[in-house]
């Protein structure tokens, strides 16, 4: 009955990866997992703040969200769609590499990742300008005169259906959130690339690829998670009653 | 008066030479550290700072209300100060106060591991803090906020002109230093028990903690985005707030509360904690429905997220929505009553004996029992439309956060105190300064519950002539509580070098923590501990005495 | 002692085949392009169901096969669905002010 009897007399091995506090590598790993989890799961709650909003005023602004929804490029947004999936599955074959000891197939994927990943945010950057440039950025430029009366097609008819004015001015409303939520999407991309960055030289130096990948793991389910926020705000921002 | 502290001889005694304080050397050896327990120390220390940041700020308020005029400050400065002053007690005060220094501390040594499961993040979230601290102080000095601390649009995205951007940001950097510490309990708790320790086993601290820190974890993060949406409305001009674009101030608000309630629990919920070890240790009884006790903790976590709004009845909200939170909070007082209920059967038929740490216990459980009451009472939304917005919330908040979670921090603090130093503080002195802070407490704060039932509002520097008798009071009681809080820090530190050494196991008590040296060494434990006992089983502590004794002698 | 049970239950390393990698981004591909596609259909009060619906089976492919949450333990499975009850709690209840105002008073 001694309460102070030893759990492991037995001398362990351990690797150099292996933290003091932690009885072997597999509490590790999980501890680890468990861990980034937990962070996503802040990350759901932080971008769950936008989804609220922007479900509220969809609900409340309805016409006005039509009408900013239809200023997308809907080509320009499936295209981006496609590379983060893409860059998603780079990412899953990075993970599988490392976990398979493939080391130039890991360094091809983190590449492969990195430059869907900037394609992805030249992209946005590209619409982004756009926006600049037709004044619907929410602030003291924006105008929501091209609502009101929408810009012609060639043969004289108006593009889209003209709001009132007072309906009008609330696509500020959709800007703003379309700005926060992509803008916040960014912020994770460009952050993710940053990562993606450490990571590749280090596998290029054969580090993940020993079977110690926990650091590649642990990215990639903080890489999908930017692409799952993706996927819902594709058909939310750019989707809205396109017929 | 009994007694059960039970210390080594102290002409022979010695603090242990080798421990987790002298291990290593050097002020680097403390900023860059990673063990679990030199982190609790540097919180405790900066955590002391802001708290008397913060009571200065209080004093200030007290002053100035000693007067109906607003003559001490001007109105708008008053503004600034209890501003600051709910932020600073909120955020660098209240909501790390028990989990990152008693936590940290306790959290491996009771799960019988070496180490919290993450310790660089357990250091980054220090520093987080820190940088949050020093923004906040740094907006305080250039100008100060003036929005209350809830940060409430559109005031602060529209009407004044001070420091919210640079205040923001200091709340959204102290609020991942909260998720980290909630992050790295949650997996510590779940991943690094020790074999034995089963979940029914753990110290019901671990459990409240733990609660807490689902909390931290699910609720911090929509706090940020709705700081992250004012700072955007405030600089870039967005319009998700802004009634004039077409926004819902009261978003801003569901937003902000979805976090706060829960916060008010991630304030509550660790001192709950402490006060059950107190409270069994200084009964020498198990605690009565423990597992009641454990589920009402994750209980309280739960339910902490469907009240939010009866911070908003008379904001606008619809009544039905009204009526629905309205009913919920009801409910999410239930398992708060059932610790007090359980806490006081323990107590029933103890062997109870009053040292200081039992003291601020029953304290804790006095003011935390009208705090909770009167809370139901703004909860029945009609009574709310009354009394919301007055003294009365200034006065249940009090009591919880003040006469409850203060309480058992010093409760806590007192407890594990021998554990942390290896030394005891002065048991006479300690005692009276428990007893202080109790009168000094009603003094402040029961004649706000009065002034709020007479419709005395908060948030203002002057006040009608009729109300200045119990504002006396007030202040008065105010200067007693400082008295109160001084003291300790006083004492403590003197203990540092003279007190009594504590030995391993002063209170006689069981938990893991209490069967190491004090203070602990680095690595905590020697070899994992393999938990075979019950947890809160005296029994088995006596019957471990006497093998020592038969085998030493 | 026999009860000394409850380590931490670990779960085996699993491996998942590059193949399923493919079969899953394929599928995503397809949820894409049907989403799309639906979207110039006037469904109706559906439109917006069915955006959803799928973009919701497509985030739910990406945690349970990229994510490897299939193959992890019970806690990982839960602590996602925390997350996601989390998450409809602080639409849902917030939704429901906004939907009853309209009932406007009793
Ligand atoms: C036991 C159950 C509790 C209930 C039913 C309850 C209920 C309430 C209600 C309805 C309000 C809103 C009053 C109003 O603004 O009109 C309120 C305010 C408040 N409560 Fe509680 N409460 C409880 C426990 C606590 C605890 C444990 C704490 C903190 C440790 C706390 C801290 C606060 C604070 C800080 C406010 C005021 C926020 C502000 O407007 O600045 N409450 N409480
Ligand atoms: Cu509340």
């Amino acid at each position: 009955m001694d309460s102070h009897a030893t759990a492991h007399s037995e001398a362990h091995e351990h690797p150099a990866h292996l933290r003091h506090h932690f009885m072997d590598a597999a509490q590790q790993k999980e501890s680890a997992t468990f861990g980034m989890w937990l962070f996503l799961l802040t990350e759901i709650m932080f971008f769950g703040g936008l989804f609220t909003a922007y479900l509220v005023y969809r609900n409340w602004y309805y016409p006005a969200f039509v009408a900013g929804s239809h200023t997308l490029d809907i080509k320009l947004g499936m295209f981006n769609t496609l590379l983060l999936i893409t860059s998603s599955f780079t990412m899953a074959m990075g993970v599988w590499c490392s976990e398979t000891r493939r080391k130039s197939g890991l360094v091809w994927s983190l590449i492969a990742t990195i430059i869907l990943g900037i394609g992805f945010l030249g992209i946005k950057t590209i619409e982004y300008k756009e926006k600049f440039e037709l004044h619907h950025v929410p602030g003291s430029s924006f105008s929501a005169a091209s609502f009101v009366n929408p810009p012609l097609d060639a043969q004289g008819k108006p593009k889209d259906t003209p709001l009132a004015p007072d309906m009008a001015i609330h696509t500020e409303v959709y800007f703003s959130l379309y700005f926060a939520m992509t803008g916040m999407h960014a912020v994770h991309m460009i952050l993710g690339i940053a990562i993606l960055f450490a990571l590749l030289i280090k596998s290029a130096k054969g580090q993940y690829t020993t079977g110690h990948n926990t650091t590649i793991e642990l990215f990639g389910l903080y890489w999908h998670f930017v692409d799952i926020v993706w996927i819902f705000l594709f058909p939310l921002l750019y989707l809205i009653s396109r017929h | 008066m009994s007694t059960l502290i039970s210390l080594p001889d102290q002409s022979t005694a010695r603090v242990p030479k080798k421990n987790y304080i002298t291990n290593e050397n050097g002020i680097m050896s403390w900023l860059l550290t990673g063990d679990h327990k030199r982190i609790a120390i540097l919180y405790l220390i900066s955590l002391t700072f802001f708290f008397f940041i913060g009571g200065a700020m209080a004093a200030l308020i007290r002053l100035e209300l000693l007067t109906p005029q607003s003559d001490l400050m001007a109105s708008d400065t008053y503004n600034k100060v209890f501003t600051m002053h709910g932020i600073v007690m909120i955020f660098f005060f209240l909501v790390p106060s028990v989990p990152a220094t008693l936590g940290n501390f306790l959290v491996p040594l009771m799960v019988g591991a070496r180490d919290l499961a993450f310790p660089k993040i357990n250091l980054l979230s220090w520093y987080l803090y820190m940088a949050g601290g020093c923004l906040a102080l740094y907006a305080m000095i250039t100008g100060g906020v003036d929005t209350g601390w809830t940060f409430t649009t559109p005031l602060s995205t529209h009407y004044v002109n001070t420091n919210v951007v640079t205040t923001g940001l200091a709340a959204f950097i102290a609020g991942f230093s909260s998720i980290f510490t909630g992050l790295n309990f949650i997996v510590t708790i779940h991943r690094m028990r020790a074999p034995g320790m089963t979940w029914f086993k753990m110290p019901l601290f671990l459990w409240a903690n733990y609660a807490a820190a689902i909390l931290m974890v699910l609720a911090t993060p929509v706090v940020a985005i709705a700081i992250v949406l004012v700072a955007l409305e405030r600089t870039v001009g967005i319009g998700v707030f802004d009634p004039t674009k077409g926004g819902d101030p009261l978003l801003f608000q569901h937003l902000f509360w979805f976090y706060s309630h829960p916060a008010v629990y991630i304030m509550i919920l660790p001192g709950m904690g402490v006060i059950s070890e107190v409270i069994s240790t200084f009964a020498r009884k198990r605690v009565f429905g423990y597992s009641a006790v454990a589920f009402s903790s994750v209980a309280i976590a739960i339910f902490g997220f469907f009240v939010w709004a009866h911070h908003m009845f008379i904001m606008g909200v619809s009544n039905y929505a009204a009526l629905v939170f309205s009913l919920l909070t009801m409910l999410v007082a239930v398992p708060s009553a059932i610790k007090i209920f359980n806490w006081t059967f323990t107590l029933y038929k103890g062997s109870i004996t009053f040292e200081t740490p039992m003291l601020y216990a029953f304290g804790f459980m006095g003011l935390f029992t009208i705090g909770g009451l009167t809370g139901v009472f703004l909860g029945v939304s009609g009574t709310d439309i009354h009394l919301t917005e007055t003294y009365f919330i200034v006065a249940h908040f009090h009591f919880v956060m003040v006469g409850g979670m203060l309480m058992a921090f010093l409760s806590g603090i007192h407890f594990w105190w021998p554990k942390m130093t290896g030394r005891m503080y002065p048991e006479k002195i300690s005692q009276l300064a428990a007893v202080v802070t109790f009168i000094g407490f009603n003094f402040t704060f029961f004649p706000q519950f009065l002034l709020g039932m007479l419709g005395m509002p908060r948030r203002y520097a002057a006040y009608p002539p009729e109300f200045q008798v119990l504002n006396v009071f007030s202040t008065a009681g105010a200067s007693i509580l400082g008295v109160g809080y001084l003291l300790p820090v006083l004492y403590l530190i003197w203990s540092l070098k003279y007190g009594q050494v504590a030995g391993d196991n002063p209170w006689q008590a069981t938990g893991l923590e209490w069967q190491i040296q004090s203070p602990p060494l680095t690595e905590n434990f020697t070899e994992i501990p393999v938990v075979t006992q019950d947890v809160y089983d005296y029994e088995w502590l006596e019957r471990q005495k006497e093998h020592e004794v038969t085998h030493v002698g | 002692m026999s009860e000394i049970t409850e380590v931490p239950e670990s779960h085996g390393e699993h491996i998942v085949s590059p193949k399923v990698y493919a079969l899953i981004f394929l599928a995503l591909l397809v949820g894409t392009a049907i989403t799309v596609g639906a979207s110039y259909i006037d469904l109706g009060p559906w439109n917006p169901v069915i955006a959803l619906a799928i973009a919701v089976t497509k985030a739910t492919l990406v945690v349970l096969y990229f994510m490897h949450v299939k193959y992890s333990s019970k806690l990982m499975k839960l602590t996602v669905l925390s997350g996601v009850f989390t998450f409809l709690i602080l639409v849902g209840m917030s939704l429901s002010d906004y939907i009853s105002r309209a009932w406007g008073q009793w």
